[in-house]
Order: C-alpha cells, then structure tokens, then sequence
C-alpha cells in the first residue's frame, strides 16, 4: 500500500518526546565557554562609553567584547532582500551597537568567561555611560515632522516606499466610480514568535584547518553560512553551519543575528568553543518580532457586490535595523496578493516601511500574507454590510471561478488553481445553518451576541521561481537541492536543502522514498541542516519545503530509479523500456517471474561487477529544482463566537477549517500545521500584542504579560480538505505552514464583529481583549437603548 | 535564568526550622518553591540560603478540630482541591485551590505559601479570607495566631516578621454554607484579573451570613464589607443580589494595567460578583 496519503506517525517525534532530541544548546565541546550579551536598557541613546576592565580582571572570564573592539573587525550585518524601485535606505547593522544603540534589547557587549555563573557576575561589573536620547516607537509618530531620527542618515525615518499594482489616480478614479466604498483604519499590531525553543549558537574554530563550525538554530543553514562568512570575512568553505534539531522558528530563526556571528568571533579568537543560548526573556527583545503595520484600505464596488476597485496604504514598523528579509515582507509577500481570492481589476497598492526604536521586524509564520488576508477579509466584510448583502454571497460573487485558471491578478500574480466555491461550500456544509439557528438562540436566551465569521483566503506560498526572487530583489535563489544515496544494501540516505524544524519533512519525504523505491521508512535516512552533507539549500520558509525541497526529492528519486532500471535490466537481460519498479522490485513487463529486488540492483550497481556499458558504478542521484511558479494554497474558514456583552469576554464556540494545499502526503501532519497554524492566527486575533511604553521599553517582556495561546482557550478544531493538485510542480503539493496562521485571524474578528453588528460596531483593533471589546459596547449606548433586556438574566 | 549559588538546608523537625533560622537570618523559607524560585531566576529576589520546610512534619496534614479544621501549612494545592473533609467543611478553599495555575503547580504549591508571597492575584488569600481563617505562626519568640485579615497587608507583604513561618491554617468549618469562587484568569499569567469568594449562611429563607472576598482588583485580597451587608438579614431576591453586587468594589482602589484598566475591572467584578451570587440560588 503506498504510504504517500497515510497518517504516518512522525519519526521525528520518539528522539523528540522521550528528551533525546540534538538541539544546539544540547551540544557540549570539550574547553566551551560561555557568553553572555550586555544589552541596551534604553531604547535610544549615545554611548559614551563601555568599560569591560573591572569584567575582564575577573576570575574565569576570558573576554569582553565591544562594538569598538569589533568596529572594522567584524562587517555590519547586511540585509538580504533589496526590493527594487522601493528607495531602500539600509544603514550600518554593527553586531555590537558602535555609537548608539537603537532599541532597548541592542547588543553593546558580550562577555565570554568559564562558566554562566562567571559570565554573570561579569555582565554585572561591565559599565555602559549612555546618553539617553529621544526614542519613536509607532510608524505614526516615527513619521511626524520632527520626529526624533533613529538613523541621522535616515530622514524621516522612512526606510523604503514601494508602489504595486495600478497608478493611485487610476485606482482612485475606480473607487469615486463606484456605487459603493468602504474605508477601513486597520491597525495589525506586533508580535512576538516565541517557538518552544530560544534561539542559541554554539562555535568551534580549528586553527589547523581555518575552519569554523557554527551550531545554530537555523531555519536556513546555508543562508547563514554565507551570511556567517561575510560577516567574519572568512572563506565560504571554511564555514559549516549545522541545525540540528530547531524547536520552531516561525520565520524568527531566518534572519542572521548579531548573536551568532560575535560566537563565531570569539571561538575563533580565544581558539576555545564558546556557546550562547538565549533567555526567554531576551527572547522577547533580541529577536525578530512580526507584523505592526497601520493601514487605511478602501474597497469599492457595485450594490450588488461585485467588486471593483481597492487601494491600500500600509505603513509597516521596521524596527531598529533592516533584519535579512525584512524589507521583503511588508512589500513582495505582502502588496502583490492583497486582492485575496478575489477578482477586482483596480489595486493599487502603497507601503512605507518605517525605522522606529523598537526591535527588528521579519518574517514571522506567514510573512505578509496574514496582513494582507486580513486587511481584504476585513474589508470585504465591511462591504457586505454596507451594501446590505450578507458576507458569504459577496465572497461568493467575487472568487475568483474554477474555470478562470491560471488567473492573473491585477499585481501580475498567477494563480496556478483553486476550487474556491467549493471549498466555501464545504466549510458552509460543515457549519449547518440549523445548528447555528439553535446556538444563536441559546446565546439569546442567556444575554450573549452570537457571530459567524468567514474567511476565504488564498495564500502565496512555495517560494519559488529564482527568477522572480531576483527580480524582487530577493538575495539569493530560492530553488531547493536533494540528494538520494542508495547505499550497497538498498537503504536509503537523503541530504535536502530543507531544513524542517517541526513541520515533519523527516518523516513526510521518507513516505516519498518508501512508495518510489518500494522500500519501508525504517530503510530511509532524512538528512538536513547542515552545509558541509548538504550540497545546497535555501531553507525552510514560506511553505516551501514539501513544494520545492519535494520536488527537488522528487526529481531526484526518478534519476536514481532510470539509471536502476538500467542495472536490473542488464541483469534481466531485458531491454531498459521493457521494465518497471513495482513495490520493491524490478519486473520485466508482463513477465510476472522474471524479477529482481530494488536491493539487490543497488549492490550489483556498488560492486560494479557487470554493468551495463556507459553506467557508473553506484547508485546516487541529485536534482536542483527550481519551480516555475508559487504555489497557492487556499481554502474558507469558519468560526463562531460568543460575546458576552457585559465583561467583552469571547467565547470560541466552533472551529472549522477547510483547506486545500493540494494532495497530502500526510493528513496528520497536515493536519497539525493547519491547527497549529489555527491557534496562532487567533492568538493574534484575540490575545497577543506586543506593547512599547513612551520610553521605548516592552511592557510585554514575559509570559506572564504576553498572552499565547493555550490549547484550554479552544474548542475542537473541525477540519476538511480539498486536494486539489498545483499545476505546476511535481508533487502537486501547494504548501501548508502558514495557512492556518493567515486565514484564522480575520475569521475571528469578521466573527467578533457580526456579533457586534446589531451594535453599530464595525471596526476593533487587535487584540480584541475583553477590555476592548466591552469598551466598545459601552461606547454604543448598547445598554441603555436595549433597556432591561442588556444584562445577563439568571 | 539559572539560579545563583546559595546554601541549602532541610530541617527535620519545627525547633529545628526555627533554629536554623535563628543561625541565617538572611536565610528564606522554601516551601513549595513555585513563587520563591521563579523569583530567584529572575534575580528578583537572591537569598543567601533556603531552608526546605518539605521535611518538617509538624507542617504537614489536614485534621479535625472540632469547630475548626486544621491545615498543615505545607499542604500542597492539589490536597486541599481533594481533601473529602475541606470539600465537606470549608469547601470554598477546594474550589479555590482547583483553580491555582496547571497541575505541576498545584502538585507543589503549598498554602502556607501562597499566603506567605501575599500575591495580589493569588487564590487562596480571597477564600481564605471569606472562610475567616486564622493562621497559625511560629518563630524563636514563640507562636502566635493571627486572622488571614491581619497576616494580608499588600502586595507580597504580609504582617509575618522575616523569621517567623506559618505552621498551620485554622479554618472555621462553614459546612452547609453555599460557597464559591469565580476567576477570571488573566490569558497570559493565569492569575486572577479578578476572583470573587462567596460564602453564604441562610436561614428560613433569610441570609444569616454573607462572606464575600475579591482577589485581583486592589492591592491585597479583600472582604466587600458593603455588599455583604446588603444581603445580610436580607430574603434575597435578583435585585439585592445586583445592589450587593454594585458595592463589591467600594472603599477600594481598584488596580489598572495594560491588560485591565481600573473601570474594567471594578465592572467585572460586579458581574462576576453578581453571577456568583446568582450562582448559589
Ligand atoms: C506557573 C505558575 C502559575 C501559578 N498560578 C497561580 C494561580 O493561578 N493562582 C495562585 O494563587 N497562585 C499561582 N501560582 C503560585 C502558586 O500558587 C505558589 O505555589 C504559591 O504562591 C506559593 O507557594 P509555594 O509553596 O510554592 O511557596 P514558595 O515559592 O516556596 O515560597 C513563597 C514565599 O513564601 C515564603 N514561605 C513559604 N512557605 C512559608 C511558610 N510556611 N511560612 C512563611 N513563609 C513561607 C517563602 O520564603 C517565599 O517568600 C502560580 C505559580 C506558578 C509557577
């Protein structure tokens, strides 16, 4: 039976939850260090000084490291996505802040010493004389006259102003056409990734071969080995970068950090392995956040519903410094999709990206495309309303059709496929109206708003074509490579250039090598992450790594399979054409009895003993592919809320997710993305939220004040999918990382609202905290225009 | 967040306790260490020695007294949610110890020492408080009791002097009071935004006793003395429970944070505190 669409149980998972999982905290060298960063308790000042003396005449310590003493030293951490046309001012990224630190979390200085304890009192002794300055933490007072520069080159603080789609005045001629507007102020506020595990880095340099080893939690080790190397200036080969085992990354372990390379530093000076591993509440300020923007969108369209015309103007928060792809997410992931599942023919689409004093912005679980399926989800929302139509027709009237692919949007976008009705269709079945009758009546009857919230989202994912991340300004490619080495015994090693850190690709292209070559998973070996076994990778992002590194597998697995046929067929004395691969074994076609095990053709390929003339011995294969499009996954999401207008408290009362990401290799894991991917896109929605006080600091600095989801806060999760195969890529596999994260968080809030409508409440800013919300309600004069039917009656 | 180094002892016996503290004044108390540690990773808080009071007997047990039952200040979250006779007898304490934090934290957490670090949010402290419990202190001058009223002075302060550890809790038993305890968890920290303990004694129809005690919403764990008197002597009907309700907050500065400003929290404790009371009909 093939394995590919079996819920196989996770190979990755028996090392993982019995504690025997590799992670680079976990790796201990003999003669390893400790560092410890020093980082800047303001969001904004001069340093006048650091003095480290006192620190370094400590027992146990070995150094102290400041950004003069590395200034020149160490190159400035350059930004990896450059988008054309968009005036990118980058600046100087120092690894320890030189002259001035630019948010609260900046590192001035790291200490190395014997032991943490050592390192620690060390930290303490180390003197910093700051000059605090003024600090901007939001795009709208970072972008007032007068504002307070956090880059003296940058004026104005504006980082980079991209433009997509059709000119402003067409689009605005669009909208004053219309017959209908509506104008939304969105504000998708910062968040915090938090995977399980911080980040860390652990070096170790070889002063006999020039070669350093860098363990890091890495979402793209080869990403890094380059980035690592230009940073030191060392020779590409003589760095290897490995990530073992990554406890999730959610785009935050992309980015190169300062972090990372000061480690590489150090080992290589003081020729002794030295190890970082950050504290969750560093976590909280030294690595990237994801999100903040402030938009004002406009959608128009008819009075029946057909929309016509959308303009978008987001500005997004930067951050202190350009992180490696920040200037990419707020503009390419973001800009080129914002129409959504929907055809309108006018966009236009601006974005301005802004330098405040807060922590770099990046990529975070959906990059992009959750603020862009937010802002058109919302709007289309608003537009029902308007125009007195209920939210599922006007979605239904405006997807884009089954019989309209590849559809081009009007941001030069092609959608390769999609059944979009049906899947609203599917998710609308699951739902049932009569249950929703019922439910709505009980939260009546007990003094609650029920709502019904929909979503039907298309995402843009499988990054993608090289050539259009070159046109895109994106620095590198973004194809993916795969090895598949058949050892002399018919197992099977694989080396791909993902570098999956939780998604289950160990496990998912085992399935992949089993049903190709006939062999069982136990005969397969999934290797990745790290740069000296594999040949090349761009890394796992973007919901890339089963629709590229797959495919990639996948190509490869057919050279190894063409050039076994030719072995089994020299030793079936057959002609090549005339034989197939079938569960394991080689058979002459309708010759049921003259056959030869895949295994036994991988030993006569090893011993080379008789081959067929112009074969090689062996029996390995590689592929590079690189895809001709994205992919698009899509799907509806429905959700059903509770609000119980006397505390604003939200109630999840269902769930349900359809999604179409293709055929799935594994529903279960499938499955666990998109719940996962669920519960973070409604904890954007209703509990998360980064806070900067006046000062710049983060008033969110811990779990005990940033609220992550918890699996108690929701109900089952009722998911179905639709498998509708991408056109373009060998598995026919769309992606499925980030569509929960981007669908769920305006299903909520289009849910909170529909709940609120009957209030005359139709616009909440995230999250909507039961504060938020009960101030809403409280401002509609709900209470006393309702009379005495507004409270709870027990 | 790793600990500094510090001394560790484990006494065996209650004058050994005390005697080791008489010998490291500096030195802490450990109980269940589930505040206590925390606090020490995040170098809040750096005692130069800990003294384990998981081997002091004395400390340990639930036992009848009569009128009262006595509490062992080392029994943990979890015993005190389970204990047939504190569910039978002072019921409110299980329902609010059911509520402490997940498992691990009730398996460890004492409740001598949730009331010794005096959280503002904490649980106990309310249900304590409306069940008029009595603790039971001791240090090298000797024992003492004081009201849970008395020991609660703000926030992580109590009226215990630094070498003085609580033995015991006395609770009077309310058996036959209609008791509970409504918490709105905060999503992030679980502690209360605002949990509201009720006990009521009821009479041929009239409340004899109304005991209700709100956590969350001022500096320190309080009785709501104007909304108990509202429903005392009183036949209660929907609209002195609502007026009860009202008055839950008076006299008291209600906190406000990034999560819950003061108004929110003054009217969530009016709905909750009226819920609960609609509750127990
Ligand atoms: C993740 C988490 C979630 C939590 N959630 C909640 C919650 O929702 N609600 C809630 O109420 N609490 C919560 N807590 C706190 C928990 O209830 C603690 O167990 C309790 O506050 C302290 O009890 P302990 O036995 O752990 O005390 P310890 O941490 O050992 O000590 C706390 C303080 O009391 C002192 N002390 C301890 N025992 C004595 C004694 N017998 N006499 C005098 N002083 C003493 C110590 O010296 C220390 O200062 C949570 C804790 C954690 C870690």
């Amino acid at each position: 039976m093939a394995l590919r669409g079996q819920s196989v149980p996770r190979l990755e998972d028996a090392r993982l939850i019995t504690g025997r999982g590799r992670y680079t905290a976990d790796i201990q060298l003999a003669g390893q260090l400790t560092a410890l960063m020093v980082r800047s308790p303001h969001a904004h000042a001069r340093i006048r000084s650091v003095d480290g003396d006192r620190a370094r005449a400590l027992p146990g310590v070995h150094a102290v490291y400041t950004g003069q003493d590395t200034k020149g030293v160490l190159n400035p951490i350059p930004t990896a996505w450059l988008p054309p046309g968009s005036d990118l001012a980058t600046t100087d990224h120092p690894a320890l802040a030189w002259d001035v630190v630019r948010y609260v979390g900046d590192a001035v200085a790291m200490v190395v010493a014997d032991s943490l304890a050592a390192a620690r009192k060390a930290r303490d002794l180390i003197e910093v004389d700051y000059e605090p300055l003024p600090a901007v933490t939001g795009v709208t007072e970072a972008t007032a006259p007068g504002a307070p520069l956090v880059h003296e080159g940058v004026p104005g603080n504006r980082a980079l102003f991209w433009h997509a789609g059709a000119s402003t005045d067409e689009v605005e001629a669009a909208l004053r056409q219309a017959e209908v507007r509506v104008r939304l102020p969105l504000v998708q506020q910062r968040l915090i990734p938090n995977p399980m595990e911080p980040r860390a880095a652990v070096a170790q340099y070889d002063p006999s071969t020039g070669k350093l080893t860098l363990w890091a939690t890495s979402q793209n080790p080869h990403i890094h080995r380059l980035l690592v190397a230009g940073v030191l200036g060392l020779p590409e080969h003589r760095v290897r970068v490995i990530a073992g085992d990554v406890g999730g990354g959610f785009g935050s372990k992309i980015a190169c950090y300062p972090d990372e390379v000061l480690v590489a530093h150090a080992a290589r000076e003081l020729r002794r392995p030295v190890r970082w591993v950050e504290e969750r509440r560093e976590h909280f300020v030294a690595t990237t956040h994801g999100r903040d923007h402030v938009e004002e969108v406009e959608l128009g369209g008819t009075r029946d519903g057909i929309l016509t015309a959308l303009k978008v103007r987001a500005r997004a928060n930067l951050g202190a410094y350009l992180s490696t792809a920040a200037p990419g997410v707020p503009t390419i992931l973001f800009g080129l999709i914002v129409n959504g599942a929907y055809d309108i023919p006018h966009v236009a689409v601006d974005v301005e990206g802004v330098y405040t004093n807060t922590t770099p912005v990046d990529a975070y679980r959906g990059a992009g495309r959750p603020e862009a399926t937010f802002l058109i989800e919302r709007l289309v929302d608003r537009f029902a309303r308007e125009v007195g139509m209920d939210p599922v027709e006007v979605r239904r009237r405006n997807l884009v059709a089954a019989d309209r692919f590849p559809y081009t949007n009007a941001l030069g976008i092609t959608y390769d496929s999609g059944r979009y009705h049906a899947a609203l269709d599917r998710a609308l079945a699951m739902l049932d109206p009569g249950q929703v009758s019922r439910h709505r009546e009980e939260a009546r009857r007990q003094g609650r708003l029920l709502g019904v919230g929909v979503s039907t989202y298309v995402e843009m994912c499988g990054l993608g074509p090289s050539e259009v991340a070159g046109a895109v300004g994106f620095q590198g490619g973004l194809w993916e490579h795969a090895l598949v080495r058949v050892l002399p015994t018919g197992k099977v090693m694989v080396m791909t250039g993902a570098s999956p850190h939780g998604q289950g690709e160990e496990t998912t292209f085992a399935q992949l090598v089993a049903d190709r070559l006939g062999c069982s998973l136990d005969d397969v070996e999934v290797m990745h992450g790290d740069t000296d076994l594999v040949s090349m990778g761009w890394g796992t992002y973007g919901s890339r790594s089963t629709a590229v590194g797959g495919g990639a597998l996948s190509v490869a697995l057919d050279r190894v399979v063409d050039k076994a046929r030719q072995v089994a067929a020299h030793t079936l004395e057959a002609s090549v054409g005339d034989v197939v691969l079938e569960a394991g074994r080689f058979y002459v076609q309708g010759v049921q009895d003259r056959s030869v095990a895949f295994a036994e053709v991988a030993l006569k390929a090893h011993l080379a003993w008789s081959l067929p003339a112009g074969v090689e011995p062996g029996l390995e294969a590689q592929a590079s592919y690189n895809p001709t499009n994205f992919t698009y996954p899509y799907g509806t999401h429905v959700a059903v809320v509770e609000v119980d207008p006397e505390t604003g408290d939200i109630h999840l009362r269902r769930y349900i997710a359809v999604d179409d990401c293709g055929p799935r290799i594994n529903p279960m894991i499938v499955e666990g993305q998109v719940r996962g991917g669920v519960v973070q896109g409604i904890g954007q929605a209703l509990w998360e939220g980064a806070a900067y006080d006046r000062q710049g600091q983060l008033v969110t600095g811990s779990l005990m004040d940033y609220a992550l989801p918890k699996a108690r806060f929701f109900p089952p999760i009722e998911t179905d999918a639709l498998e509708t195969p991408a056109a373009h890529n060998p598995l026919g596999v769309k992606g499925v990382g980030e569509t929960g994260t981007i669908a769920a968080t305006p299903t909520i809030v289009n849910a909170v609202l529909d709940a609120l409508a009957p209030l005359g409440i139709h616009n909440l800013d995230m999250p909507l905290t039961p504060e938020r919300v009960w101030q809403a309600i409280e401002a509609s004069g709900w209470k006393a225009a309702a009379g005495g039917q507004g409270g709870v009656q027990a | 967040m790793t600990l500094a180094a510090f001394a560790y002892q484990r006494p065996r016996s209650l004058a050994e306790a005390v005697e080791a503290m008489a010998e490291a004044p500096d030195a802490r108390w450990l109980s269940g260490g589930m505040s206590l540690l925390p606090m020490m990773k995040l170098e809040l808080a750096a005692p130069p020695a800990l003294l384990d009071l998981s081997g002091v007997e004395d400390l340990r047990g639930i036992r009848d007294e009569g009128d009262f039952l006595h509490i062992g200040a080392m029994t943990r979250h979890v015993e005190l949610a389970r204990d047939p006779a504190v569910r039978r007898d002072a019921h409110l304490a299980s329902l609010a110890a059911e509520r402490i934090g997940d498992p691990q934290v009730r398996n460890r957490g004492t409740v001598g020492g949730s009331l010794a670090h005096a959280d503002p949010a904490a649980d106990l402290p309310a249900a304590l408080l409306a069940l008029d419990a009595e603790v039971e202190a001791v240090s090298a001058r000797g024992r003492r009791a004081l009201s849970v009223q008395d020991l609660l002075l703000g926030p992580m302060m109590t009226a215990l002097e630094p070498d003085e550890l609580i033995v015991a809790i006395r609770i009077p038993k309310h058996t036959g009071h209609r008791q509970a305890y409504t918490k709105v968890p905060h999503p992030a920290s679980g502690y209360a935004v605002v949990g509201v303990a009720v006990a009521i004694h009821e009479e041929g129809g009239r409340v004899r006793q109304a005991a209700i005690a709100v956590t969350g919403v001022a500096l320190k764990a309080f009785r709501a003395a104007r909304a108990e008197a509202v429903l005392a002597g009183q036949a209660v009907d929907q609209e002195v429970l609502a007026e009860a309700a009202g008055l839950v907050c008076d006299g008291q500065d209600v906190l406000g944070d990034v999560y819950a400003s003061a108004a929110y929290r003054r009217q969530l404790a009016q709905v909750v505190t009226r819920r609960t009371l609609e509750g127990l009909r």
